[in-house]
């Protein structure tokens, strides 16, 4: 316990960053972890990417110079024992920001990537939004009016849609747009703007074509999570507390925000935890199956020609947004919960 | 002021069920007179808290009240039939929190956890008077200095899970006081705190009673806390009411016979066991039996648990180990057997060649034998029993591990289960199938069935109804003659204790503070915090009425009052 | 403390005894009794029986080798089965008219109702052998007397004119059991990782649960992705289906850890175990006679669960052409065909027939597991 007579909002503060620096000390560890799951893919494939690489050079006929191997094989210490080239691969990103070359596509990794990961958070967060913001009255409804027809409604939605892969649902969307409404579904923009600068017509025009991945990769989130504050909402609904706000002449709504869907609400931000993952997951499947310019069809034709670096480097990016994504959840949580915060 | 302000009749209430409706409440009619205590008691079940809900209709769906008045006198004299109200409309929530006031059980979870308590108790203001947030605070500095919080200009913004348990509930009187009730309704407000800490939590209500002229309804079952506090008294059984009159009359002249037994219940346990007051005392000079010396157990969180105990247990002998929640005395008795492991000291078991063993520091294959003679009833009758295996399978479980099989090991479960009384055709019976006594039996069944020389009990009774509780007693008692037992017997109940024990240690916060023969530390108690505990125990008598003259113990105060 | 004082009659039992017999009636008996109840769950329970039985029998109930092309019968619409012909029970479909429509170079397929072809249950076929050793001549059901340009397409054709049923039939095999394998395979990674960090606790406790939420913390599909793309495409099928499994169930087994984590935890601090103990029992057999017991229905329950998650991993592994390959046929296999939208534009059976397979086993699977969750503890009640 912290000294009794400290003023109330110092004391949350100070807690509150103790915590903070606590989690992002935690945090380092996994990240450690998540780096070396990227280079273990990396190095997955036989022999080494030079191999790879010279054996393509050679297809295409063309003929590799002694000196620029030698050069490379320096470069990425691929002649050293395998602790060694972690280290020159991971110095490489931390000290340089050089995350290798995409020898698929001839050019270091960073110019290809960045465009297309900003895209991917911006449809992760628009997602997130979309599924906290329907989820939660869903599941509020849901629970005051257990065993109603609107009740067994959701229930039965949300196990379909958690029944249903992200990537069918993509597919039956676009089937769905294209024969009934007659529109071609794909992409994050019409060809016009695809190379436009930002204004207020290309953002029009995104948010017309943005709508249906987020809704396709949300579902399943959502489905999960109405099932979660439905539960929750009901443990709180028979808790103690309510009846002792009742008894103090609450009126029911007011009592029902203040207290239980309050109290609901805490467990709910702990899932941000694995429903960062899911959906990032589900945006990369989804993106291939709609084209989306992020990094999902990246990834996969990285993956397919076994351009590993480009491979690797977008898994640990994606791993490590995710982790910075529970680390935001794991503070918020505290925020709102005063007992992870004192406790 | 004497009149009546509230009137219940014959009111009903009723939960649907698939087999019908059960009534909860059926037919209850008392009065409640301005400035008076009436108590309703009765055992779980007997649906006096669901009475007290029914006055306010915040009955957990899906009850509801079915016929009957609930009269109340307003403030301006005139009267409003709550009963009549619809219990989410607006008018019975003019009288929620605002003339009828209400405490709960559990002040630990009938508070939220994720607001501040300022915040909690200032909201009936608002909800009531719409006072401003700045007036609110000021308010509630008071309140909170009116129910004796230290330091309330700190508390205030504190969360409940960093106040004790008394202070918890000291938090929602505060709350419940906040808008000047002419009702306070407590239900069952000091079950849940240990006995010096209920004594002051009815000291506090008592006082704040007679300052702001409240009638309280005071829910309970414990017979002694109503003869400390009532004026009146309603006795429940079942939904319906036995037997209702002043305290002096419910206690001395009952006229119900549920009621007569109720009290005669308590009053047994009031004086030790006839089969013990004839007792012939252990001659002086035995060897004992266990012999503990300096023990102490640290947790791996640091909180030192036992501090440097020592106690000796003679064979044939009931020593009973008494404190209250969190004084280690379950801690101590688990080291006993080493169900723990303790740091320091030693614990000599004498075996029956006279040879010692350090429970201690035994090796596996010696403790081991130990434990065969050594043996543990545990508190809580459902989590001891494995709801998997049939009675008979669990009594038969350290007979097989000693090496027992086929007939015999079937004859023997029979004679234990005859033994405890216990029917043994009903060995293929699973634990959920039999009521709490019953399962205990079965736990004290399996602790006799190896014939072992001592019995650690911990709160063996605790679990259980108070006549049940002195069936219990009487049974360990008869199983202690029969086969030449010895008791270490963990209670926080002084009244079992009595009953039950030849001597008494008396535990607080991890030390045993006084030892000695059971009459004399109660009737002549050497150290402050026993006197403090024993005149804190509500006494089921109210011509002799003496908790509010108790023995304050400072260091208790002290330590309550940190939270 | 819940001193709570009562008088005779004692309070009643814990649990609502209708019957004299329930108060015998062990665990197995009080678990099935409230799985009953579910009656959603209890369907789907028929519901998956169902369709692990049509995956043992795949060859029996499948009319048509599913490799066979039939070039003839290029994106063949589902021909209706119907039962009855005028009024009476013959089972037919009817042929399909095949037009070449000018402008768009495309085959079209019409039902000519005026030819219907006769459909009859166990009609002989080419030997096979069912489960892999029961020689078979007969299929479930097939056209009566085909002849050259008939065809019987309940699902549909695809691109080959190979027969969707018969695809979707055989698919189940891969699909389902690659569910059950992978369940397997966690199981015994969960079982013993949780086992030993529940039972040894302390920093081995501690670093396995560091190891299962950095695993957590990881978006799954790239992870799997990752991994995947790394197995040659060289590889004989049967390996790539192991190490596909292998992949899927790296992750499965972390909620199952927990799940045994947390029930060994909890457990161990229970009076009963702590009576065993002290009764002289072993580790061992407080392990086998009453943990196990006790965590075993959540178990199932737990794996229940996991199963659809598989399931859908590996389709969408599949789907995205890094998982299973043909010629190797799964579920996931089959969408791979559905792959682009013109396709699916074309040819919708491609994605829906597969797609209903998948989402109704995993709907199934779901209710099923929600079900045997909410009776794994059937003393629930007690306290």
């Amino acid at each position: 316990m912290p000294p009794p007579d400290t003023n109330p909002f110092f004391r949350t503060v100070s807690f509150m960053l103790r915590y903070i620096v606590k989690r992002m000390v935690f945090a380092i560890p996994t990240l450690f972890a998540v780096s070396i799951v990227a280079f273990i893919i990396i190095q997955l494939p036989p022999g080494d990417y030079l191999t790879t690489l010279m054996a393509d050079w050679a297809s295409q006929g063309g003929a590799v110079e002694a000196g620029t191997v030698a050069a490379m094989r320096e470069r990425y210490g691929l002649d050293q024992p395998i602790y060694f080239q972690y280290y020159k691969w991971i110095a490489g990103i931390l000290m340089r920001g050089d995350f290798g070359i995409s020898f698929e596509l001839g050019k270091p990794v960073t110019e290809l990537i960045w465009n297309r990961l900003g895209f991917s958070l911006l449809l992760s967060v628009l997602t997130l939004c979309f599924v906290w913001a329907i989820a939660i009255p869903i599941g509020i409804l849901s629970a005051v009016r257990q065993y109603s027809i609107s009740d067994y409604t959701a229930t039965f939605l949300a196990f379909f849609f958690l029944a249903v892969p992200d990537f069918l649902m993509a597919l039956s969307a676009m089937y769905i747009m294209s024969a009934w409404f007659g529109q071609s579904v794909g992409g994050l923009f019409s060809p016009d703007y695809v190379d436009a600068p930002w204004s207020f017509g290309k953002l029009l025009d995104f948010a017309q074509h943005v709508w249906l991945p987020v809704v396709v990769i949300g579902l399943g989130s959502l489905a999960a999570l109405v099932r979660i504050m439905r539960a929750n909402l009901l443990d709180e609904l028979s808790k103690p507390y309510v009846t002792t706000a009742r008894a103090k002449g609450m009126s029911e709504l007011e009592l029902l925000l203040r207290y239980p869907v309050r109290l609901a609400l805490n467990p709910l931000i702990s899932t941000l935890g694995w429903i960062l993952p899911a959906v990032i997951s589900g945006e990369i499947i989804v993106s291939v199956v709609m084209s989306l310019p992020t990094t999902g069809p990246l990834l996969l034709r990285a993956l397919l020609a076994q351009d590993m670096y480009l491979a690797g480097s977008l898994i640990l990016l994606i791993s490590v947004l995710t982790i910075i994504g529970t680390l935001i959840s794991d503070i918020l949580l505290a925020i709102t919960d005063p007992r992870i915060r004192l406790q | 002021m004497s009149d009546t302000i509230l009137q219940v009749r014959d009111l009903r209430t009723v939960f649907p069920t698939r087999t019908g409706l059960f009534k909860a409440v059926d037919g209850v009619s008392f009065d409640l007179k301005r400035g008076q205590t009436l108590c309703v008691v009765g055992e779980s079940g007997s649906g006096k808290s669901v009475t007290a809900r029914s006055i306010l209709q915040i009955v957990d769906r899906p009850g509801r009240i079915e016929s009957g008045s609930i009269l109340l006198t307003r403030a301006d004299g005139s009267i409003t039939d709550l009963a009549k109200l619809d219990p989410r409309g607006r008018d019975i929530r003019s009288v929620r929190g605002k003339e009828i006031a209400m405490i709960f059980q559990e002040p630990m979870s009938s508070l939220s956890p994720v607001h501040r308590i300022g915040t909690q108790i200032g909201e009936t203001l608002r909800i009531h008077f719409g006072t401003s947030k700045h007036e609110q605070r000021e308010r509630v500095l008071e309140l909170l200095r009116q129910v004796e919080i230290p330091r309330p200009e700190s508390a205030i913004d504190r969360y409940t899970f960093e106040f004790s348990g008394g202070m918890r509930q000291r938090v929602m009187i505060a709350m419940a006081l906040a808008c000047n009730p002419s009702v306070l309704i407590a239900d069952e407000p000091t079950t849940a705190l240990d006995v010096t800490t209920q004594a002051e939590i009815l000291d506090l209500i008592r006082k704040l009673q007679k300052s702001h002229g409240m009638a309280v309804l005071f829910i309970t079952h414990d017979m002694g806390v109503v003869a400390e506090i009532a004026d009146d008294v309603l006795v429940m059984y079942r939904g319906k009411v036995m037997e209702t009159g002043p305290v002096e009359q419910i206690f001395h002249a009952p006229q119900d016979e549920y009621t007569r037994r109720l009290i005669g219940s308590v009053v047994k346990l009031e004086k030790k066991a006839e089969a013990r007051t004839a007792r012939a005392a252990i001659p002086a000079g035995t060897k004992p039996l266990l012999d503990v010396r300096n023990l102490s157990m640290t947790f791996p969180s640091g909180l030192k648990a036992v501090d440097d105990v020592s106690l000796t247990v003679r064979p044939g002998e009931t020593l009973g180990i008494v404190g209250e929640s969190g004084s280690g005395k379950t801690t101590m008795g688990r080291c006993l057997l080493r169900i723990y492991d303790p740091q320091a000291g030693s614990i000599d078991y004498r075996r029956p060649d006279g040879q010692t063993i350090d429970i201690r520091t035994a090796d596996k294959a010696s403790l081991q034998k130990v434990r065969r003679e050594v043996r543990m009833i545990f508190q809580d009758p459902v989590g001891s029993l494995s709801p998997r295996k049939n009675v008979g399978q669990i009594i038969a479980e350290p007979l097989k591990l000693a090496g027992m099989r086929g007939r015999e090991l079937d004859d023997r479960v029979a004679e234990l289960m005859l033994q405890v009384g216990l029917e043994p055709s009903w060995r293929e019976r699973y634990p959920h199938a039999f009521s709490g006594g019953q399962r205990q039996r079965i736990g004290i069944a399996r602790a006799i069935a190896v014939n072992p020389r001592l019995i650690v009990a911990d709160e063996a009774t605790s679990a259980l109804d108070v006549s049940l509780r002195s069936q219990m007693l009487d049974l360990m008692m008869k199983l202690q003659d029969e086969l030449g037992l010895s008791y270490v017997f963990i209670s926080h109940d002084m009244s079992v204790i009595r009953y039950m024990c030849d001597r008494v240690a008396v535990m607080y916060r991890g030390k045993i503070v006084e030892t000695g023969d059971t009459d004399q530390v109660i009737n002549a108690p050497a150290h402050d915090y026993t006197r403090a505990l024993l005149s804190a125990i509500p006494h089921p008598d109210p011509r002799n009425r003496r908790m509010h003259n108790r023995f304050r113990y400072d260091a208790s105060r002290a330590a309550s009052a940190n939270g | 403390m819940t001193d709570i004082v009562s008088l005779p009659p004692e309070t009643g039992p814990s649990l609502d005894l209708r019957g004299k017999d329930m108060a015998v009636a062990g665990q197995w008996r009080l678990f099935w009794l409230k799985f009953k109840k579910h009656k959603v769950a209890l369907v789907s329970l028929v519901v998956i029986i169902f369709m692990y039985l049509v995956a043992a029998l795949a060859d029996f109930i499948a009319p048509y080798d599913p490799n066979a092309t039939n070039s003839r019968f290029t994106y063949a619409p589902p021909q209706v089965l119907s039962l009855l012909l005028d009024g009476s029970f013959q089972p037919h479909v009817d042929q399909l008219k095949m037009t070449l429509n000018t402008e768009s170079m495309r085959r079209e397929f019409t039902p000519d109702p005026t030819k219907p072809l006769p459909v009859s249950f166990f009609v002989p076929a080419q030997p096979y052998r069912l489960l892999g050793f029961i020689p078979m001549q007969t299929k479930l059901f097939g056209l009566a007397n085909p002849k050259p340009g008939d065809s019987m397409y309940v699902f549909g054709a695809d691109r080959l004119g190979r027969d969707i049923f018969s695809r979707v039939v055989h698919g189940a095999q891969v699909s389902l059991s690659i569910g059950l394998v992978g369940v397997f395979m966690s199981l015994i990674l969960g079982v013993t990782i949780g086992g030993i960090s529940g039972f040894f606790g302390g920093w081995v406790d501690l670093g396995i649960q560091r190891l299962i939420e950095l695993l957590r913390s990881i978006p799954t599909i790239p992870l799997w992705m990752g991994f995947a793309a790394a197995i040659p495409v060289g590889w004989p099928p049967l390996r790539t289906y192991f190490v596909i499994t292998l992949i899927v169930s790296l992750i499965g087994w972390t909620s199952l850890a927990r799940e045994v984590r947390g029930k060994f935890l909890s457990l161990r601090g229970e009076d009963f175990v702590t009576a065993a103990r002290l009764d002289g029992m072993s580790e061992i057999g407080i392990i086998f006679h009453h943990l196990v017991p006790s965590f075993i229905s959540h178990i199932i329950a737990t794996l229940t669960l996991a199963i659809p998650s598989m399931i859908l991993a590996e389709t969408a592994l599949s789907f995205l052409g890094i998982g299973l390959q043909p010629p190797i046929i799964s579920w996931g296999v089959l969408l791979q065909e559905a792959q682009n939208i013109r396709a699916v534009a074309q040819a919708p059976w491609l994605l829906f027939t597969p797609a209903a397979a998948i989402v109704i086993s995993v709907l199934a699977l779901n209710f099923l597991g929600d079900g045997l969750r909410d009776a794994a503890d059937p003393y629930e009640s007690v306290s």
